[in-house]
Formats: C-alpha cells, structure tokens, sequence
C-alpha cells in the first residue's frame, strides 16, 4: 500500500548537495508495523517525511493507497495527507488549543460540522484513555499524555497509515511501553498500518513485524523482524540490536547448555550479569532453582550458551575460575 | 487660565491624543499586518518561499525603518496632502504616523509568527493544512500572546510620537505640554498633560499585557 521506488533526497545548500537519503525501495503493506531503525543522521526523518511529501523527494516515486504522491496537484496532496496520520518526538500540539480542541483540528480542516467533529474528538480522547482531560491544555498534560492527544489528533480523519518519528523517544521507559502497547493496540483493532522510525531496537522488538535497517542515507538490510533479529546481516544491524556494550556481543543463542550446581558459594555479586558482561556473551536463563541462605546460594541453574564457540569458551573459563561447578545438559527432545 | 478652562482643554487633550493613538495603531496593523505574514511567509523555509518578495519587502521595511521620523513626516507631506487633502492638523499626523509605525508594526509581528514551534507548523502540513490555514488557525492563534506583547509596545510607541503633531499644528496632550509649557509658561497644564500622557501609556501597556498572560495557555493555572 506504500511503495517507494528509487526514491532519494538531496539537501541543496550553498555549502554544498547533502544526500541524506538515496536508492530507497521499499513496500509497506496493509497492516504491517513497520519499523524502520538507524543511527542519528542516518536519514530516518527525511525518508519518512517523504512518504507524505513534507519533504519532496528529489528522485523516485513514493505510491500511497494506489496513487503516486509526487504527481497529486496542491490540492490532491492535501486530501491525501488526511489519510497520513504522523506523530512527532516533540508532540507538536497546539499550545493555545485545548486536548480536545487540537483533536478538532485536523476534523476543521477537512470541514466537518462541528457537532459531529465534537463527538468524534471525544470518542478519540477515550480511545487513548483521556476522556477526562478533554478541557486540559497541553501545558497542563505529562509528556506520555500529551502523545496520546497527538495520537488521537492523528486518528482523528481515518487514517490508513500513522507515521511515528521517534514518538517515543522522549519518553521514559515505562511510557514508552505503554504508548507502544497503545500503537499496537490500533494497529489490531482500526486495522491502521504503521510506520515507526526508531534508533531503539527495543521498540521494533516490541511492536513491528517488519524491519529495515537505514544506514548512512541507505537500507542497508529489510525483512521481518525475527529474521533480522536472529540473522542480522551487517555489522549496523547487530550493532542495533545489542546495544549496550557496544560492537562485540555474542547474541546468538547456540544448542549447548549447562547446568551450574551452587552448594553453598558466595552470592554477593550478581553470577549472571557480571559473566555476560565480562565475557561479551548474552545467556539465556532455561531454568533456575536457587535460593540464598545466609548469603549463600544453593540450587540449580541450566543456562543457553551463545552460538559462537569463542564465545562459548569464554564463558566456561569464566566459570572453570570462580570454582563454578557445572555440567554438560542433555538435550531432552 | 482657571480650572473651569484648564480642564475642558485637558479632556479634549486626551480625547485627541486616543483618537491620534488609536487610529494610527489601527491603520499601522491593517497595512504592517499583511506585510508581517508575508515577510514571514515568504523567508527561505518558511510557507511559501519567494526570495524577490522578501527581499523588496525586506528593503522597503528596512528603509522606512531607518528614517528619522522628523525626518520622515517632511518627506512625506505629498501623500499627506494626496490621502487627507492636507499637510498639517491631526488627519495629515495620522499619514505620518502610519508611514512610520506600519513597517515596525510589520517586523515585529514577522519575528512573533517566526517564534512559533516549527514542529507544530509541521504537524499541521501533516494533517493537510493549506498555507492559508496554517496562518489563520495555526500561527496566530499560537502567537496570539507575543502578538499581543507586541500591540502594547507598537501602541504606546505610537503613543510617544504624538507630540510631535505640534509640528504640524495638531492638537494633543503633547500640544498642551509644549505650547503652554515652553511659550506660555503655564506650567501646571504642562505637567498636567505629561503626567496624563504617562498615565495613558501605563493604561495601555498593563491592559494588553494582562491580557496577554490571563490568555496565554502555555502558563499553567
Ligand atoms: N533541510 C535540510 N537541509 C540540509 N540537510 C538536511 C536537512 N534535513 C536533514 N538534513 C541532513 O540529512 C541527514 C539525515 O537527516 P535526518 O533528519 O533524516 O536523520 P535522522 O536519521 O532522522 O536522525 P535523528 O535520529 O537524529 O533524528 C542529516 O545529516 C541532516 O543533517
Ligand atoms: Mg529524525
């Protein structure tokens, strides 16, 4: 339902042209949540901004609902942006207008009677959860309020896609997980395709089946979101998806697992993490049964070993020299 | 001169000195209000760039900025003569005040349009806004506050240039300052009358500012 053909964007300045995006093919199909991730200044805004042409693509076609948006007259572009909700990092509401009155907005403008625009808005502010904050101005509003009003501005005239640049970014963890599941939500239930720019993974992982992974002006790698996550193919795509220490983590969880005996060893210092961080290596946690007596632990824990066997080996050393006992476990089939 | 005579010249002081005010301050907004948008609209960037525009507008503003307004009020005595039929009295003071006040009136309102959050001008070009709709339910209503800020600064500007009506034998609070102050030594209705003109500035710069602040709502309350 989105298409975007050879589509590329060229700043012109008198310092000198900025492509800041080039070569971009891609499809967004009806209901998809499309998440699209790259670092900062890898050109995520701009591509985005050329789906509903608030940016003018200097090559290529973008397609939307069937029509190439590049050759819609003044006019033509107008209507077709009221198919095109977009959510901000920023929420840009109205700052005079109140939750309700920046939800009426956008029904204004495609001239809707103001009754029936009214209760439009107000079953958008319950579909967000802000019912009672309808007469509340968005100085009065917490941030993850304030995305939700921009969410319910953005639904309001029946779009088919919503555009999402970095909505979440500045939002603290918990809000984010509840916009997100919000996002998620609408997507299910009004069947609206969404579209996520992002430079966290963890919002891809939470809500999009697909993604492409946008570096320096191009994407450099797309497909569903399992796939990427458990294949990535470039060095960007693994360097997303496993942040935190940087370059060299062992993501990829092999077949091999141990099982640790604790009889009684010290517990002051969390076994789990100091090991994954030490070794660059994620584990995964199969089993545990432990329990710490006067700051001793005992029981038992079978962990998943990363695929990669250097990897693998750094972890068993690490343990081998803390005196961790532990045994080869059996795959049970 | 007794009270009984003092006090109809003062009321009729006042009453010129608002009606020279208020008019002019109207007229300026009617011509510099247009001039802003455009100013604003047509920057690099902005609505609907058009660097010629903006650049002859720019220099006009810029010009008639420049000039003194003594200096402007002699020059422009032909227009006055062409629009009121006449270069002196109040009517032709009100052409020169207009011809002064409107490119200051249309600069700031330029620089309070400029201070709105260009995300929300986005955000509305995302839901389909025309440039026209952008301007009228967008920009001014979210400058509305520095836009109010801005008619309390242009009206008691406009305000202090009144005197200077005694030039062209206008009439006025100024006028009473002057003309019995430094010709007739009357000095009670020259303080009388300054002290009127510094109330009436006061009047207007609290009205519109308090204005400005109950019905800004990026203050919480
Ligand atoms: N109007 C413009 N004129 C010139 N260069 C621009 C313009 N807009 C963006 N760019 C450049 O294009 C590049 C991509 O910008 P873009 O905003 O798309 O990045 P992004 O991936 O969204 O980054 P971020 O995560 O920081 O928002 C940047 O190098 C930026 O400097
Ligand atoms: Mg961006």
């Amino acid at each position: 339902m989105i298409e975007l053909i050879n589509v590329a964007k060229t700043y012109k300045s008198a310092a000198g042209d900025f492509t800041a995006i080039r070569n971009i093919n891609l499809t967004i199909e009806d209901g998809d949540v499309f998440g699209i991730i790259g670092l900062s200044g890898a050109g995520k805004s701009t591509l985005v901004r050329c789906i509903n042409l608030l940016e003018v693509p200097t090559e290529g076609e973008v397609i939307f609902d069937g029509q190439s948006m590049t050759k819609l007259s003044k006019k033509e572009l107008l209507t077709a942006r009221q198919k095109i909700g977009m959510i901000f990092q920023g929420f840009n509401l109205l700052s005079q207008r109140t939750a309700l009155g920046n939800i009426l907005y956008p029904l204004e403008i495609a001239g809707m009677p103001k009754a029936k625009a009214t209760k439009r808005a107000m079953e958008l502010l319950d579909l967000v959860g802000l019912a009672d904050k309808a007469k509340s101005y968005p100085s009065q509003l917490s941030g993850g309020q304030k995305q939700r009003v921009a969410i319910a501005r953005a639904l309001a005239t029946d779009p088919k896609v919503l555009l999402c640049d970095e909505a979440t970014s500045a939002l603290d963890p918990t809000t984010t997980v509840q916009i997100l599941d919000l996002l998620a939500e609408i997507n299910r239930k009004l069947g609206v395709t969404i579209v996520v720019i992002t430079h966290e993974m963890r919002v891809v992982e939470k809500i999009c089946n697909r993604v492409a992974v946008i570096d320096s002006s191009e994407i450099v790698e797309e497909g569903p979101v399992s796939e990427v996550f458990k294949h990535p193919k470039t060095a960007i795509a693994r360097k997303l998806i496993m942040p935190q220490s940087g370059e060299g983590i062992e993501s990829v969880l092999g077949s091999r697992c141990i099982r640790i005996t604790f009889n009684g060893s010290e517990t002051e210092e969390p076994m789990v993490s100091n090991m994954t961080l030490a070794c660059r290596a994620a584990v995964n946690i199969v089993f545990a049964n432990t329990r710490t007596l006067d700051g001793k632990a005992h029981g038992q824990m079978v962990l998943q070993l990363p695929e990669d066997d250097s990897a693998q080996a750094r972890v068993l050393d690490y343990l081998r020299m803390r005196n961790i006992s532990f045994t080869e476990e059996v795959e049970t089939k | 001169m007794t009270w009984e005579q003092i006090f109809p010249l003062l009321g009729q002081g006042v009453i010129d000195t608002l009606v020279v005010t208020l008019v002019s301050t109207l007229i300026a907004y009617l011509i510099g209000a247009p001039i802003g948008v455009i100013l604003y609209g047509t920057a690099k960037g902005s609505l609907f760039p058009n660097k010629p525009v903006n650049a002859v507008l720019g220099v006009i503003v810029n010009v008639l900025r420049s000039i003194p307004f003594i200096i402007l009020l002699v020059l422009t005595q032909p227009v006055a003569k062409a629009i009121v039929g006449t270069k002196l009295g109040n009517q032709a003071f009100i052409v020169y005040l207009v011809i002064a006040a409107a490119p200051f009136v249309a600069r700031m309102i330029e620089s309070s349009l400029r201070e709105v959050d260009g995300g929300v001008i986005e955000a509305a070009q995302a839901m389909g806004s025309s440039n026209m709709q952008i301007i009228l339910k967008v920009l001014i209503p979210e400058a509305k506050p520095s836009l109010l800020v801005g008619s309390a600064i242009a009206v008691t500007t406009i305000l202090g240039y009144t005197p200077m009506t005694y030039l062209v034998s206008g009439g006025g609070l100024g006028q009473l300052a002057i003309q019995y102050g430094l010709y007739r030594s009357q000095e009670e209705i020259m303080y009388l009358s300054s002290l009127l003109l510094i109330v009436l500035v006061q009047i207007m710069q609290e009205t519109i500012s308090a204005v400005a602040k109950r019905t800004d709502k990026r203050i919480r309350n």
